[in-house]
């Protein structure tokens, strides 16, 4: 058996580390920091009980900050020019994903932006991005504050994500009134005495919460939210599992800056208003491809067999033509086979489509799939 | 009675007689959690000491599982095609991957034993 080994540089640690050590974690390096990539019982396990009942992710290497002007429609008005979506008309108490763009509409992250539903809280805008990315995030968007407008990095905010079926009874028991939140809603809330900033969001297509808490508290959170049998806590291995099997795209292999939005089949996230007005980065690009249409196009891939198909893996028309490449791929316990997603020519773009795939050199069948391959169970 | 002979990348090779039966360790299918599918060679196939034979995919990753002597695969284990996880649930017995023979007996003398394996671990963690 061979592993790479990793560099032991400096890693930072969330202030969770001391329970994934308590709780027998595999603790692997990821994006700078010492994370669990799964619990003792294995990432099936994690994967399932988040899908039947309920996971707990520690995700506080993810960067959160807040993004403060006089009033939301000039911190708005702001971040319009960094990213596609529509916060202009975003409503108090709401949540939109976005990617911050680059001048040929590459994608430098994707991030959550959510407005607080506390009117005092007007011109306040709430940044979630990839931990990967953060440093160069906050740079990029410091790069560009006008006057009277600031970017507040909140390092001493923890997030943890519950996700899954029974997330919402599990927080209604620890006195969080979350029963009339929607997806994508934002509120504050008091989850068994401790104050949370609650999303009611995720990255496992399930229903779910993100808590965003003081660094001091979250321990306890924590602690609080696993003493409920409903909940098991979840490592970064099936992270992947569960947002893979749900479409959802992971920075740095589904999207980078060598992808736009178009591409990537995110058009969703660019409301109306600024599909026509533009006025983001890459506007033109973005804007022409909508027009035009795209060469390439981000699709599922579902292999016929059992062989996973990795990142990186070759997609060719059953002549072999060359049509694309898989950037992410594994095996999705829900499923129970091996799921992909990747770019493949527009032409081969429909779901249905046979391919082939190289896997160590030996072809594999293959079908374009619609995605998500698990539904999605968002509380609309 | 069968002598098991381990290598530093954790493949093991017990041998009785002339014949080796080949797979890998339980700490090695502890380090690499679920796994999903085996990817075994053919029956027949010449192997050598050191080259990749197989495949083992987990969850998470694909990795690649090196010869432990040269021979030549007699048997591979079709059970794994339906049951992969028998690798997590019992790597040293019914999650074998294949069988060899022609075994170069001077090569095993360079493998670890049990006691010797034993102690490497002790030195990994």
């Amino acid at each position: 058996m061979h592993s790479a080994s990793s560099e032991q540089e400096e890693l930072k640690t969330t202030p969770l580390f001391g329970e994934h050590e308590i709780l027998g974690a595999r603790i692997v390096p990821f994006a700078g920091y010492k994370m669990p990539v799964q619990y003792p019982g294995g990432i099936i396990a994690e994967h399932l009980a988040t899908r039947a009942s309920a996971g707990l992710f520690d995700v506080s290497h993810m960067g959160q900050a807040l993004l403060k002007g006089v009033d939301h429609a000039t911190v708005a008005g702001f971040l319009e020019t960094l990213i596609p979506a529509d916060i202009l008309t975003l409503k108090p108490g709401k949540q939109r994903y976005s990617q911050l763009l680059n001048a040929d509409g590459g994608i430098l992250d994707d991030l959550m932006v959510s407005r607080s539903a506390d009117p005092g809280q007007d011109g306040t805008l709430t940044l979630v991005v990839n931990a990967a990315t953060k440093e160069a995030d906050f740079a990029h968007i410091s790069a560009h504050l006008p006057a009277g407008i600031t970017l507040e990095r909140k390092e001493s905010w923890a997030l943890v994500a519950l996700q899954g079926p029974k997330a919402e009874a599990v927080l209604a028991d620890l006195g969080a009134d979350v029963a009339a939140m929607g997806f994508m809603s934002v509120a504050v809330c008091t989850v068994g005495g401790i104050a949370a900033r609650i999303s009611r969001s995720g990255y496992t297509g399930e229903d779910g919460f993100e808590l965003s808490v003081a660094d001091g508290d979250v321990v306890a959170l924590w602690r609080r939210l696993l003493a409920d049998d409903r909940v098991r806590p979840v490592g970064l291995g099936a992270r992947d599992s569960l947002r893979l099997e749900a479409g959802l795209c992971l920075y740095g292999h589904d999207i980078d800056t060598r992808t736009t939005p178009v591409e990537a089949d995110l058009l969703w996230s660019i409301q109306k208003r600024r599909r026509e007005s533009g006025g983001f980065p890459g506007a033109a690009v973005v804007q022409r491809q909508i027009r035009d249409g795209v060469e390439r196009l981000r699709v599922g891939i579902l292999p016929e067999g059992r062989v996973p198909a990795r990142d990186g893996t070759e997609i060719l028309a059953p002549d072999g033509t060359p049509l694309g490449v898989i950037t992410s791929g594994g095996f999705g316990p829900s499923v129970n086979g091996p799921v992909a997603m990747g770019y493949i020519k527009k032409s081969h773009a429909t779901p249905g489509a046979a391919v082939r795939l190289m896997v160590r050199g030996k072809p594999v069948e293959a079908r374009v799939a619609a995605m998500p391959f698990v539904p999605h169970a968002y509380k609309r | 009675m069968s002598s098991v002979y381990y290598t530093k990348d954790h493949e093991y090779i017990s041998v009785d007689g002339d014949v080796g039966v080949v797979g890998i360790s339980d700490y090695a299918q502890e380090q690499l959690g679920d796994v999903v599918f085996v990817e075994l060679p053919e029956i027949g196939k010449v192997i050598k000491k050191g080259e990749e034979c197989a495949v083992v995919e987990s969850v998470k990753a694909a990795s690649e599982i090196y010869a432990p002597v040269d021979g030549e695969v007699v048997e591979i284990n079709e059970s794994l095609e339906g049951n992969p996880v028998s690798v997590n649930e019992d790597a040293m017995g019914a999650g074998w991957f294949f069988k060899v023979k022609n075994i170069d007996a001077a090569q095993l003398d360079g493998l670890m034993d049990e006691k010797a394996y034993a102690d490497y671990l002790m030195t990994l963690s």
